[in-house]
């Protein structure tokens, strides 16, 4: 469906974008994730056609966009970051104006708006002025109007900034919803646990490079150790404990021992995290207390890039 | 794309008039600040009295010569005349409470005399005092004062006691004088004519009754004539100050059409109808045709509250003013898109875009008729389209003219909205900021 290659995009010395490729099939959702200045939004503005690119191509169902007229534009559904709606007028005129650029005529705008409001529910509020809406309400209704044309891309750039967690997950089940109906979806988020609810695959990108375009699984394999186990020891136990005894044991990769704390690295949770256990009673280090967390994507970018996404 | 284009123009007009509070200033701003200027500027042409100019006479002499000339300033009906000292008259004008103070030394009647009959004696001066913030006020007091000194010193001369009085001196003095002898003769035949004309006039007198006097006076009267669009039809100054400001306030318009559009370049909205198939030409030309159509609106609506309130007529060609409303409209439409075109941020382009315009409006003589503009500035403004447009305007209203005089502001105006258009379509950053 999307096929994007090389894309570059420079303003005098800066480079936006430099050389980003990815593809999306049908029904496919991928994220593209980066901190804020990444490169993201020039990317999502090159393959909806908003801007040019230095070199590289775009392609949408195998051809590239010919021009502002292109009918090809109609397979693109864009939700910009900034809200792209008329606070002035109602949501419905709102609507109406967004599908009569896509050539709807009026009959065919009542039914898309209609259904574009029921899935954002805001069916209620169709007839009330955008400027009266809440922000997670607007960001709805900046969703339903790149729906209206039954696109088979859409290209979502940060559709959840700024918006209150009950509205964050009205727009994520609209968005399971459309990947259901089989939609294209280019998500771009700094929020890793977005992505890592939603998308299929993610496509990481840095100083408008692609560092990593895997699963979430592949992603988790680039990481040297997947899982962690916090141990916390009886104080009175923790003393002369070796963190090389505990190295040696089976899946251990790394260990950080902190006071009466004890933080294991591991490969396989399940498989590992037993014998570790034992081996500790065993060896006289009762615990009073242990937890588990998986590496989260954060992790997987600190330590693709050195830094965090949301700087 | 004929749909989109008719959406997108609708949405624009829908957007101007659910404002009503903007709508509301649109309108009502230019019709108050329009009917100011109409009241300064000859009103409905109704007869006013027209303001005095505030005089303050100083008379030092307190001859015949000097109460005469007070009395007749004191009796123009362009003048408001009252008596001073010379510090009062001089703190008057000095504090602007005063626009002229004229002194009339001692001594001045006799002297006047004098050099009335002889070029060569000292002429007498009268001192005149003024605000140098109203020059032209000077101007007019100085003729006005000019004429009753003449009258009044002539009148004392041919008929008073003074004049009596220096003619025989004149005439003693006379033999002594160097004056060539024909000169002489011709001089002494002349006043003893005078005096005994004089003498004549007061034997002719109705008993107890004084002679009547008269001197040199102004040899014309004048007969005024407004030129307008018809015999008996007056001039209405609120169809020149209604067209200016609705210009002005037009323009204004075209400026917030320029920044909407730089404002929207910086929203998702800009982003979304750029990702719409969408031709430039349907995005620059529904907002320059939603413009223009609001501007044509605002100047009926104008002109209609000008005839309804202050009597305006289009007394010359209807399709010639509506051309000129129509040509205007559409270069305000397109100098509103050259200003996005040409300009950064909406901040950064607002300042100068209003500072241009009101150029434009000043130049233009929307504020006031470009006849009271310098030779030169006359000359240097047939650049400016505003002046056409306030020259076609007047010409269909007050003037009465008709289309042909309305033809040539209406090619130039459609000329500047066809560059504008062209200049802004070539300069538009249509790529959206990444």
């Amino acid at each position: 469906m999307l096929e994007v290659t090389a894309l570059r995009k420079s303003y005098g010395d800066i480079v936006a974008v430099d050389g980003v490729s990815l593809s999306a099939g049908r029904g496919e959702t991928i994220g593209l994730l980066g901190p804020n200045g990444a490169g993201k939004t020039t990317t999502v503005s090159m393959i909806a056609g908003l801007l040019r690119p230095d070199s590289g191509t775009v392609l949408i169902d195998g051809r590239a966009l010919a021009g502002d007229t292109d009918p090809a534009k109609r397979a693109i559904g864009l939700v910009p970051q900034d809200i792209g709606l008329y606070p002035e007028i109602s949501a419905r005129e709102n609507l109406h104006l967004f599908g009569a650029l896509y050539g709807m005529d009026r009959a065919q705008r009542r039914r898309a708006i209609d259904a574009a409001l029921d899935l954002v529910g805001l069916a209620e509020r169709g007839k009330d002025k955008v400027s009266g809406f809440s922000g997670g309400m607007m960001r709805r209704l900046n969703l339903a109007a790149a729906l209206l044309h039954d696109p088979q891309l859409l290209l979502l750039d940060e559709p959840t900034v700024g918006v209150d967690p009950q509205s964050r997950n009205a727009i994520f089940d609209n968005l399971e919803t459309l990947k259901k109906r089989g939609k294209t979806l280019l998500y771009t988020t700094h929020y890793m646990e977005e992505a890592e609810r939603l998308c299929d695959r993610m496509v990481i990108i840095d100083h408008g490079k692609v560092i990593a375009d895997d699963t979430l699984q592949g992603l988790h394999r680039l990481l040297p150790v997947a899982n962690v186990l916090t141990v916390e020891l009886e104080a009175s136990k923790s003393d002369a404990l070796r963190p090389e005894d505990v190295r040696a044991l089976p899946g251990v990769q790394s260990v950080e021992i902190d006071g009466a704390t004890l933080r294991i690295g591991v490969r396989d949770l399940a498989a590992d995290s037993p014998g570790i256990l034992g081996w500790l009673v065993a060896h006289g280090r009762p615990f009073s207390h242990v937890a588990s967390e998986r590496a989260s994507l954060e992790t997987v970018f600190l330590t693709l890039t050195g830094r965090s996404l949301r700087d | 794309m004929l749909a989109p284009f008719l959406a997108l123009t609708r949405k624009d007009l829908k957007l101007f008039f659910s404002n009503r509070r903007a709508l509301l200033m649109t309108v009502a701003a230019p019709i108050a600040i329009g009917s100011f200027f109409g009241y300064i500027f000859g009103g409905g042409g109704a007869s006013t009295e027209p303001s005095r100019i505030p005089v303050l006479a100083v008379d030092q002499d307190g001859s015949a010569i000097s109460r005469e000339i007070t009395a007749a300033l004191t009796a123009d009906k362009n003048l408001a005349v009252k008596a001073a000292t010379l510090e009062q008259a001089r703190e008057a004008v000095r504090k602007g409470k005063a626009t002229v103070a004229f002194v009339i030394p001692k001594e001045f009647g006799a002297d006047a005399g004098r050099a009335f009959f002889n070029g060569a004696a000292a002429k007498p001066e009268i001192g005149v005092l003024y605000d140098p913030s109203h020059a032209a006020e000077m101007g007019m007091v100085e003729g006005i004062l000019t004429g009753h000194v003449m009258e009044a010193v002539s009148k004392e001369m041919f008929n008073g006691p003074t004049g009596r009085a220096v003619a025989r001196d004149t005439l003693a003095q006379l033999e002594t004088s160097t004056m060539p002898a024909n000169q002489k003769t011709s001089l002494r035949e002349l006043l003893h004519g005078l005096d005994g004309w004089n003498a004549a006039r007061e034997a002719d007198a109705t008993p107890g009754r004084q002679a009547p006097r008269a001197g040199l006076t102004v040899p014309y009267r004048v007969k005024t004539e407004a030129v307008t669009s018809g015999a008996g039809v007056k001039y209405n100054g609120y169809a020149h100050s209604f067209g200016g400001m609705g210009i002005q306030f037009i323009l204004f318009m075209g400026i917030e059409v320029g920044i909407g559009l730089l404002t929207q370049r910086q929203t998702g909205v800009w982003k979304r109808l750029r990702a719409a198939p969408l031709s430039r030409g349907v995005l620059l030309g529904s907002r320059a045709t939603s413009a223009a159509l609001t501007s044509m609106f605002v100047l009926m609506v104008l002109f209609a509250f000008a005839r309804v309130v202050f009597g305006v007529h289009i007394e010359g060609s209807v399709a010639g003013f509506l051309g000129v409303c129509a040509a205007f409209s559409l270069m305000t439409a397109a100098w509103g898109l050259l200003i996005a075109a040409l300009g950064k941020t909406p901040e950064a382009t607002r300042g100068l875009a209003i500072v241009t315009t009101l150029f434009m409006v000043m130049l233009g003589g929307a504020w006031v008729p470009t006849f009271v503009f310098p030779g030169w500035l006359q000359k240097l403004t047939v650049v400016i389209p505003t002046r056409w447009a306030m020259d076609g305007l007047d010409a269909t209203t007050w003037r009465g003219l008709g289309f042909a005089a309305a033809a040539l502001p209406i090619a130039l105006l459609t000329g500047c909205a066809l560059v504008f258009g062209a200049l802004a379509v070539l300069r538009f950053r249509w790529e959206v900021d990444g």
